[in-house]
């Protein structure tokens, strides 16, 4: 079985992003990147999954600036076998993104493909579904347990009423949810041997698609901030406050 | 100007509100809970004379919009929380530390709404779109689990007590937060750090990843306040956090901070009321 994986180069997690004073974006300048967190979980399962012997290769694509190999170099050290890199340089939409991918998939033929659920950027929560929309086929989104067997994936994905085991027929599109596993520690000599792993470059017009924006950014600000609250000194003293708000009987 | 509006559970009222700032008619689309993201799509891709698609951006809406706006060739509009005009959304990016203002240039807008974000509006009097046949080779659903919890839920509660890590069991976490919630007619939260430790189900999480909620009272304790908890519950209109430690994130955000030990200050509140 062969698995297709897509990650995003991202502001770091840990990284408090500050909107430009002039209200056309955030502050990207000098700031850390790193592969989107649930991207990484997606690439997690995939090794896993690899050597468990349920898959025999693993390609991870990402589509972004020359600078995203980083992040493609560190799929391929965690135990990817080789990566694509569509470069482009400036935003991208999930849309763009997913024909992207639709394209690499229809000619790298997985027979399952992973993703994150979403990019911690956008926090658009599309491309997975799309990708799925494009090909054809079915979607496990939001998952938090993946098992394959018999040309299907069971996916038991995280709902709003708990949880929801679908059986998908293969080729199928999963996304991953934060408790589907934790990722590895990636040791320095996999960083090496990474190193010499195939990586080659495409474009999205060598593919064939139209990464042009659909959407218009017309401002982006800083949210509303909170007035300053107060510290009480007692239980007796927060309930009186609380009823003084009117939010408590 | 006709909008299609996915109905799903409490948030649809809430959503029904952003549909209808989008001027025109709405037809509201029952969706039974058995049907999955792929047939689902198909059906709304066969239906004609809709210049806007709306769903609440509940699990159910951001697994099938994005199926939809990706057949129909239309870039989506994530978890909207204005409408700016017909055309033109804010929504928040950066886990909500930066609010764009996007507008559409797709000949139909397909957009999903953050249900806190949005009062309700009474569906009475909306047309119903019934949903027609539909069956799919690709999926099928194998099983639910749906644990069934007391009290209100979670999107629509008035009151949430949510729980964190500091609870240090499961145990704990009932003992002590679900006779306050019960006190409280309140829904029951937890920040990611108490799921992962198995103290609360995922369906409780409270947070960027988990549901975003803005009820008038948000009882935080025992939870420090990371940057993804507070993506999902700053909004709220009243937050008190109770926390031992006083450096907590958390008492950025409260409007009441109470510095303790939760394992006395929790029986002792719940006593109070």
């Amino acid at each position: 079985m062969k698995i297709l994986v897509a990650v995003k180069r991202v502001v770091d997690a840990n990284f408090r992003v500050r909107v430009k004073g002039d209200g056309t974006g955030v502050e990207l300048d000098n700031v850390k990147m790193s592969m989107n967190p649930f991207d990484e979980i997606a690439v997690e399962e995939a090794v896993r999954l690899k050597e468990a012997g349920t898959a025999t290769e693993i390609v991870v694509v990402s589509i972004g600036p020359a600078k995203a190999e980083d992040t493609l170099r560190q799929a391929l050290a965690m135990g990817v076998d080789r990566a694509i890199l569509v470069v482009h340089d400036g935003k991208t939409e999930s849309l763009g993104v997913a024909k992207t991918l639709a394209a690499i998939a229809k000619s790298e033929t997985p027979d399952l493909i992973i993703l994150g659920k979403q990019a911690i950027d956008d926090d658009a929560n599309q491309t997975g579904q799309m990708l799925a929309a494009l090909l054809g086929c079915g979607q496990g989104t939001f998952a938090s347990k993946l098992v394959i067997g018999d040309g299907k994936a069971i996916v038991t994905r995280e709902v709003d009423g708990g949880l929801q085991t679908i059986e998908l027929v293969l080729p199928a599109v999963v996304t991953a949810d934060l408790r589907l596993n934790t990722p590895r520690f990636t040791a320095l000599p996999n960083i090496i041997k990474a190193r010499a792993k195939p990586l080659t470059r495409t474009s999205a017009a060598e593919l064939g698609v139209d990464l042009g924006l659909r959407l218009k950014t017309l401002k982006v600000e800083e949210p509303p901030v909170r007035a300053a609250g107060i510290i009480v000194g007692s239980v007796a003293e927060l309930v009186q406050k609380l009823r003084a708000a009117e939010v408590l009987p | 100007m006709t909008t299609l509006l996915l109905a799903d559970g409490e948030a649809t009222a809430h959503a029904l509100t952003a549909a209808l700032q989008l001027g025109g008619e709405v037809h509201i689309l029952e969706v039974p809970p058995n049907v999955l993201a792929e047939p689902l799509a198909h059906f709304i891709t066969t239906l004609d004379g809709y210049d806007a698609i709306v769903a609440p951006a509940t699990s159910t809406g951001k697994n099938v919009l994005p199926r939809v706006a990706a057949l129909l060739d239309v870039m989506q509009i994530s978890d909207i929380i204005e409408v700016v005009s017909p055309d033109t959304f804010k929504r928040p990016t950066y886990a909500g530390n930066a609010i764009e203002t996007v507008q559409s240039t797709d000949a139909k807008s397909i957009i999903t709404v953050r249900a806190s974000a949005f009062p309700p509006t009474p569906l009475d009097g909306i047309k119903r779109i019934e949903l027609g046949p539909s069956d799919s080779s690709m999926s099928r659903i194998v099983s639910e689990d749906a644990p069934k919890s007391a009290g209100p839920e979670l999107g629509s509660a008035k009151i949430i007590v949510s729980g964190g890590r500091a609870f240090g069991s499961k145990d704990k976490f009932n003992e002590l937060l679900v006779p306050l919630a019960a006190k409280l007619d309140a829904a029951i939260g937890a920040s990611r750090a108490a799921v992962d430790a198995g103290y609360a189900a995922n369906d409780l999480q409270v947070g960027q990843t988990g549901k975003i909620v803005a009820p008038d009272l948000y009882i935080a304790v025992g939870i420090s306040g990371a940057i993804q908890h507070l993506a999902g519950m700053k909004s709220s209109k009243v937050i008190v956090a109770i926390n031992s430690d006083p450096q907590s994130p958390i008492f950025a955000v409260a409007d009441y901070g109470l510095v303790g030990d939760l394992f006395t200050l929790l029986p002792e509140l719940t006593a109070a009321l």
